[in-house]
C-alpha cells in the first residue's frame, strides 16, 4: 500500500512541493490537500493586478481542479484543517472529517497583523489576503468612496493603487516618514511617493492609528495626535504574521512560526513544513522566492533522496504597481565603512544606488530603470569582487565590456547563469534550453514549461528578450548553465571539484560519486566530463575517444555532406615553398575539391573522404607536418604580422615569438578553442587584442592581451601586464591558460570566462602570486608532455584504425 | 524468418561506437552499446541525413554529429521534441559474432 501524504494549505508553497514531489516520485504516496478558500491554488501575488483590474481570478489560478484530478489528488476545498491527531497520525476538518497521514505537510500560510485599535472589528475593516479581501474592496469601490490604508509598505501601496483604480479616493497612513523604508533608502522612498501622488494617491505620514471610528461600519479613522480623517473602507496592509495555530494546538514547537530544520522537518519528524507559516534560523519570510526554495527541498526529503538542504534566503523586492520599475536587494542602507554609489537624474526619474564593501556588492537599491537589477543582485549573491567594473557599473552590464549591441545585448550579455525569474529560481540558461528544445514561441509557453514569470510576472519584459533573441538565433550549444546536462543535478564546477579533491581518474568514478542518473552520460556531459578528467590528470586518464565530437575522433571538422577538412599546422603561418609544394601534391592526389587560406592563417583542404584520411596524413607527416588542430576543443593557431624582418614598424622578434608561443601550446585541450596572436607593433596587424591570448611587441617588451573574440560577439582584450621579456611571455601564456584549463567550464570560451570571474581574479592568480603563477606554468607543461603527440602521425600508423575504415561484409 | 548475415567479430566494433556497411543502396550503421547489445540503422539521421555512425552514443541512443538530434537505435525514431525516424535491421549477436538481416528492414516510417 502506498503511504499516505496530507497537505494541509491549498497555497502557492504546499502546492509548489506537490509539484516537485511530483516530478521525483510521481507515486510514492496517496495525496490528499485541505484548503481553506473554496478555490484551487491560485497566486496570491497576483492579488494586486485582480484589484487593479487588470487580471482576472482566473488568469491567476495556477493548478486548475483538472490538475489535481490528473496526478490523482484529493483536494478538498472550503474545509479548514481544525485538529492534528499526532498520536493517531490524522487529521480533523471543520467539516468533521478525518483522514490518516504517514507524513504531513502544513502549509498554512500566514495572515494579516490586525492593529488592536478600538473599532478594528467593524465592518469595512479589511486585511489584503485572498480572493475574498479583493472581493470584497472590490465591492466596497462600487458603493463607496474614501478609502484609507494603513502601510505604505509593499502589500498596502499596491492595494492602494488597486483601489483608486476602481476609483476611489484613497489615503496612505503610515507609521514611518518614508515609504517601504524596509526595501528602499530615502531618496528612492521619495521618489517612489512623488511618483504616487502624481497620479492621485494621498500620504499621511508618520501617523500613528489610535481607533477605527464608526457605529456598525467604519467611517473614519483617528490618529494618536487626536486628528481624524474619514473614512468607507479600512484596509489594514501593515504586515503579515505566521499562522501557526493548527501547529500549536498539536503541540508541534513553534516561535513566530513553525520552526523547521535545513530538511524543512518540525520537531515531529513526519511532520514537515513550508511557506510563510515556517521559521527558519529564525527568519520567517512573506516572499514568494523562498518559499519555492523551500518547496524544492521538502519535496526532496518527501521523496526519500534526502540530500537537499535549505539555507536561507537572499530575497529581492519589485513593486508591482504598473508603470512604476522600483527593485531592491539586500543591504540597501549603508552602514559605517560601506561605500555607495549613486546615480541620480531627476528629470528622468530615475536613481541607482550600490552599497560596496570590501569591493562587493552587498545592497541594490534602483527607481526607474530597474533593467539591471538581476546582474546586480546576481553580483551580490555570488560575492564577484567589482573592483575592475567601478567606474561603469552604475550603466548597467552592457557597459561593462560593451560589444556596441545596444540594448537587446543588455539580457544577452546576462551569463547563463544569471536568474531571472526571482520567483521561481529559473535561470536564462534554462529559459534558453526549453525556448531551444521544447520549440518554444510565446511567454505562455516559457511560463508553461519553465514556471519563469509565472509568479509576479515582473520578469514578463526580460523573458520576451529571451524570447526574441533565442528564436531569431540558429542553434547554439550553450555553455556553462546551472547543471552540466539533465544526466545530473551537479554544476560544472561540482564536477570539477570532485574530479580534482577526490581523485576521480576515469568516467566511471565521477558516475558513481556523483550518482550520474543515465548509465552512460549524454552527448553533453560525456565530452565536458572526458575534457576535466583529461585537463586534471593528464599522466593518468585514458582519453576517451567514444566521449569526443566526431571532429575531435576523426581529427577533421565534418562538414555538412559528410566528408572531412584537413588543417596542417605552420607554427606562426610561416611556410616555405617545400611546405606548400607537399600540400599542393597531397591536395592534388587525394583530389581535393577546394582550398581555402584561413583566418588563422593556415591553409584548409575540404572534402576529404574519411577513409583516405589516415593515408592523407602519413603524406603530410612525411612532409613534416603535424596536425592544426583546426577541429578541436583545442589550442588552434598563433596569428603573426609581418614582422620586424620585414615591416618598417616592427619591434622585437614578433614572428619567432609567435612561433615559440605556438610550439609551447600546439596539442594543448582546452574548454573550448583557443587562439593566439603576436603582433609587432601597436598597429596590431595580427589583431591580437581580439584573441584569447594576444602579445603586443612595443619597443620597451610585451603587452599580454587576454579574453578577446571576433566571433558572434566581439569583445576586446584586457590587458593583462606588460613584461620585458620572451620567456616571461611563455611563463604568464602557459599559466593562464593553465588557469582557463583547471578553472573554466567546457564549452566557455576566455572571453565569457573572464567576465564571469573578473580580470581581478585572473590577475591576483597569474600576476600577483608569482608562486602559484610558475606552479600554473610548470602544470602546464606537464600537460603538454603527454598532449604534444601527433594525433595525425600515430593514425597515420594504423592507430584506431576501425574508425577509420567501414567492414567488409562478405557477398556485399 | 529472418535472413541473418555474418557481420564481424563483436570485437571489432567499439563499445559505445559504431562500424558502417557499406551496401550497393546504402551505408548501415552497426552500433554497440556499453552493455554489448547491438543495433543495425540506416547510417542518415533523419533530420538532415547526418552520419549517425559518428555520434555519441549513450544508452539507447545516438546523437547526431550535425544538429545533435537523438536517434533511439532499436525503434530508428528521434527522441524528445524531435520528429522522424530512420530504417533498422535486425541484429544479433550469436558466440562473439555480429549478425544483421540485411532484407527485413523495419519500415516503420
Amino acid at each position: 500500500m502506498k503511504e499516505r501524504l496530507v497537505l494541509v494549505g491549498n497555497g502557492m508553497a504546499g502546492v509548489r512541493a506537490l509539484e516537485e514531489l511530483l516530478k521525483y516520485a510521481p507515486d510514492l504516496y496517496d495525496i490528499t490537500v485541505f484548503g481553506a478558500e473554496p478555490y484551487p491554488n491560485y497566486n496570491r501575488i497576483m492579488l494586486s493586478p485582480v484589484l487593479a483590474g487588470e487580471k482576472t481570478i482566473d488568469d491567476i489560478i495556477l493548478n486548475s481542479r483538472d490538475w489535481y484530478d490528473e496526478h490523482g489528488i484529493e483536494l478538498h476545498t472550503g474545509d479548514a484543517v481544525v485538529a492534528i491527531d499526532r498520536a493517531a497520525r490524522k487529521v480533523k476538518t471543520e467539516s468533521g472529517r478525518e483522514v490518516g497521514y504517514d507524513r504531513l505537510l502544513l502549509a498554512t500560510g500566514s495572515e494579516p497583523f490586525i492593529i488592536p485599535v478600538p473599532g478594528a472589528d467593524k465592518d469595512g475593516v479589511l486585511g489584503f489576503r485572498d480572493i475574498a479581501d479583493v472581493d470584497q474592496m472590490l465591492e466596497a469601490a462600487r458603493r463607496y468612496k474614501k478609502a484609507v490604508v494603513i502601510g505604505g509598505g509593499l502589500l498596502g501601496l499596491e492595494a492602494a493603487n488597486g483601489l483608486m483604480k476602481n476609483g476611489m479616493d484613497v489615503t496612505v497612513v503610515h507609521l514611518m516618514d518614508i515609504l517601504m523604508e524596509r526595501q528602499l533608502d530615502r531618496p528612492a522612498a521619495e521618489l517612489l511617493k512623488a511618483s504616487l501622488e502624481e497620479r492621485g494617491m494621498k500620504f499621511l505620514m508618520e501617523a500613528q492609528t489610535s481607533e477605527i471610528l464608526g457605529e456598525d461600519r467604519v467611517s473614519g479613522v483617528r490618529f494618536a495626535d487626536g486628528s481624524s480623517i474619514d473614512a468607507d473602507l479600512v484596509v489594514m496592509a501593515v504586515g503579515i504574521r505566521p499562522n501557526i495555530a493548527l501547529a500549536e494546538q498539536a503541540g508541534i514547537h513553534c516561535e513566530r512560526g513553525v520552526v523547521v530544520n535545513d530538511t524543512m522537518q518540525t520537531f515531529d519528524p513526519r511532520v514537515y513544513a513550508v511557506g510563510e507559516c515556517v521559521q527558519h534560523r529564525g527568519v520567517c519570510y512573506g516572499l514568494v522566492a523562498p518559499l519555492f526554495e523551500q518547496a524544492k527541498v521538502a519535496a526532496n526529503h518527501l521523496a526519500r533522496i534526502g540530500i537537499a538542504r535549505y539555507e536561507g534566503s537572499v530575497t529581492s523586492t519589485k513593486l508591482k504597481v504598473t508603470g512604476i520599475d522600483l527593485f531592491s536587494a539586500g543591504e540597501f542602507n549603508e552602514g559605517e565603512g560601506d561605500e555607495t554609489l549613486v546615480l541620480q537624474d531627476p528629470a528622468q526619474g530615475v536613481y541607482k544606488k550600490l552599497v560596496i564593501r570590501d569591493n562587493r556588492i552587498k545592497g541594490a537599491v534602483m527607481y526607474g530603470d530597474t533593467m539591471d537589477g538581476t546582474w546586480y543582485f546576481q553580483l551580490l549573491r555570488e560575492g564577484t569582487d567589482i573592483s575592475d567594473m567601478r567606474a561603469t557599473i552604475l550603466f548597467g552590464q552592457h557597459d561593462v565590456g560593451d560589444a556596441g549591441h545596444g540594448d537587446a545585448a543588455r539580457v544577452a550579455s546576462l551569463s547563463d547563469d544569471a536568474e531571472i525569474c526571482g520567483c521561481n529560481g529559473v535561470c536564462k540558461g534554462e529559459i534558453i534550453d526549453a525556448i531551444q528544445t521544447k520549440g518554444l514561441f510565446t511567454l505562455d509557453d516559457v511560463k508553461a514549461h519553465t514556471k519563469a514569470a509565472s509568479s509576479c510576472g515582473s520578469c514578463a519584459g526580460l523573458v520576451e528578450a529571451l524570447l526574441a533573441s533565442t528564436v531569431g538565433e540558429g542553434y547554439d550549444a550553450t555553455p556553462s548553465k546551472k547543471a552540466v546536462c539533465g544526466c545530473t543535478e551537479h554544476s560544472h564546477d561540482e564536477v570539477i571539484q570532485a574530479i580534482r579533491e577526490h581523485e576521480l581518474k576515469d568516467m566511471r568514478a565521477v558516475f558513481d560519486f556523483l550518482d550520474w542518473k543515465t548509465p552512460d552520460g549524454c552527448a553533453t556531459c560525456r565530452p565536458a566530463l572526458n575534457y576535466y578528467l583529461l585537463a586534471n590528470w593528464p599522466a593518468e586518464y585514458q582519453d576517451d575517444a567514444r566521449s569526443r565530437f566526431i571532429n575531435e575522433r576523426a581529427h577533421g571538422n565534418i562538414q555538412k555532406d559528410g566528408t572531412y577538412s584537413v588543417v596542417p599546422r605552420m607554427f606562426g603561418g610561416l611556410c616555405t615553398p617545400a611546405d606548400l609544394r607537399a600540400i599542393a601534391d597531397v591536395a592534388e592526389k587525394y583530389q581535393v575539391p577546394e582550398m581555402k587560406v584561413t583566418g588563422g592563417q593556415r591553409i584548409d583542404l575540404f572534402g576529404v573522404k574519411k577513409e583516405d584520411l589516415p593515408a592523407m596524413w602519413k603524406d603530410l607527416t612525411d612532409a613534416g607536418f603535424v596536425s592544426g588542430h583546426a577541429y578541436g576543443k583545442a589550442m588552434r593557431t598563433v596569428k603573426t604580422c609581418a614582422g620586424k624582418t620585414w615591416c618598417r614598424f616592427g619591434t622585437q622578434n614578433s614572428t619567432a615569438l609567435g612561433v615559440r608561443l605556438e610550439e609551447l601550446t600546439w596539442g594543448s585541450w582546452m574548454p573550448h578553442k583557443f587562439k593566439l596572436a603576436v603582433s609587432g607593433c601597436p598597429r596590431n596587424c595580427a589583431e591580437a587584442t581580439i584573441k584569447d591570448f594576444g602579445v603586443v611587441c612595443v619597443d620597451s617588451g610585451y603587452e599580454l592581451h587576454i579574453g578577446g573574440n571576433g566571433g558572434i560577439k566581439v569583445r576586446v582584450t584586457d590587458l593583462l601586464c606588460k613584461v620585458e621579456s620572451e620567456e616571461e611571455v611563455l611563463e604568464y601564456c602557459g599559466a593562464f591558460i593553465q588557469l582557463y584549463r583547471e578553472e573554466a567550464h567546457y564549452l566557455e570560451r576566455t572571453a565569457p570566462w573572464v567576465e564571469r570571474v573578473s580580470l581581478g581574479y585572473i590577475k591576483s592568480r597569474v600576476l600577483d602570486d608569482e608562486e602559484g603563477r610558475k606552479a600554473l606554468y610548470e602544470r602546464f607543461r606537464i600537460g603538454q608532455r603527454f598532449a604534444q603527440v601527433d594525433p595525425w602521425k600515430q593514425r597515420a600508423e594504423g592507430a584506431e584504425a576501425y574508425e577509420f575504415q567501414p567492414l567488409e561484409v562478405a557477398g556485399q | 524468418m529472418n535472413d541473418w548475415t555474418r557481420i564481424a567479430p563483436l570485437d571489432e566494433i567499439p563499445r559505445l561506437g559504431a562500424r558502417v556497411i557499406k551496401t550497393d543502396t546504402m551505408e548501415i550503421a552497426v552500433f554497440r552499446t556499453s552493455s554489448d547489445e547491438v543495433f543495425a540503422i540506416n547510417n542518415a539521421c533523419p533530420h538532415k541525413q547526418g552520419p549517425l555512425s559518428e555520434g555519441i552514443v549513450h544508452g539507447h541512443a545516438v546523437t547526431c554529429p550535425l544538429h545533435n538530434w537523438n536517434i533511439d537505435l532499436a525503434s530508428g525514431e528521434a527522441l524528445g521534441p524531435d520528429e522522424g525516424c530512420t530504417n533498422t535491421f535486425p541484429a544479433k549477436v550469436d558466440d562473439g559474432i555480429v549478425y544483421i538481416d540485411l532484407k527485413h528492414s523495419a519500415r516503420a516510417c
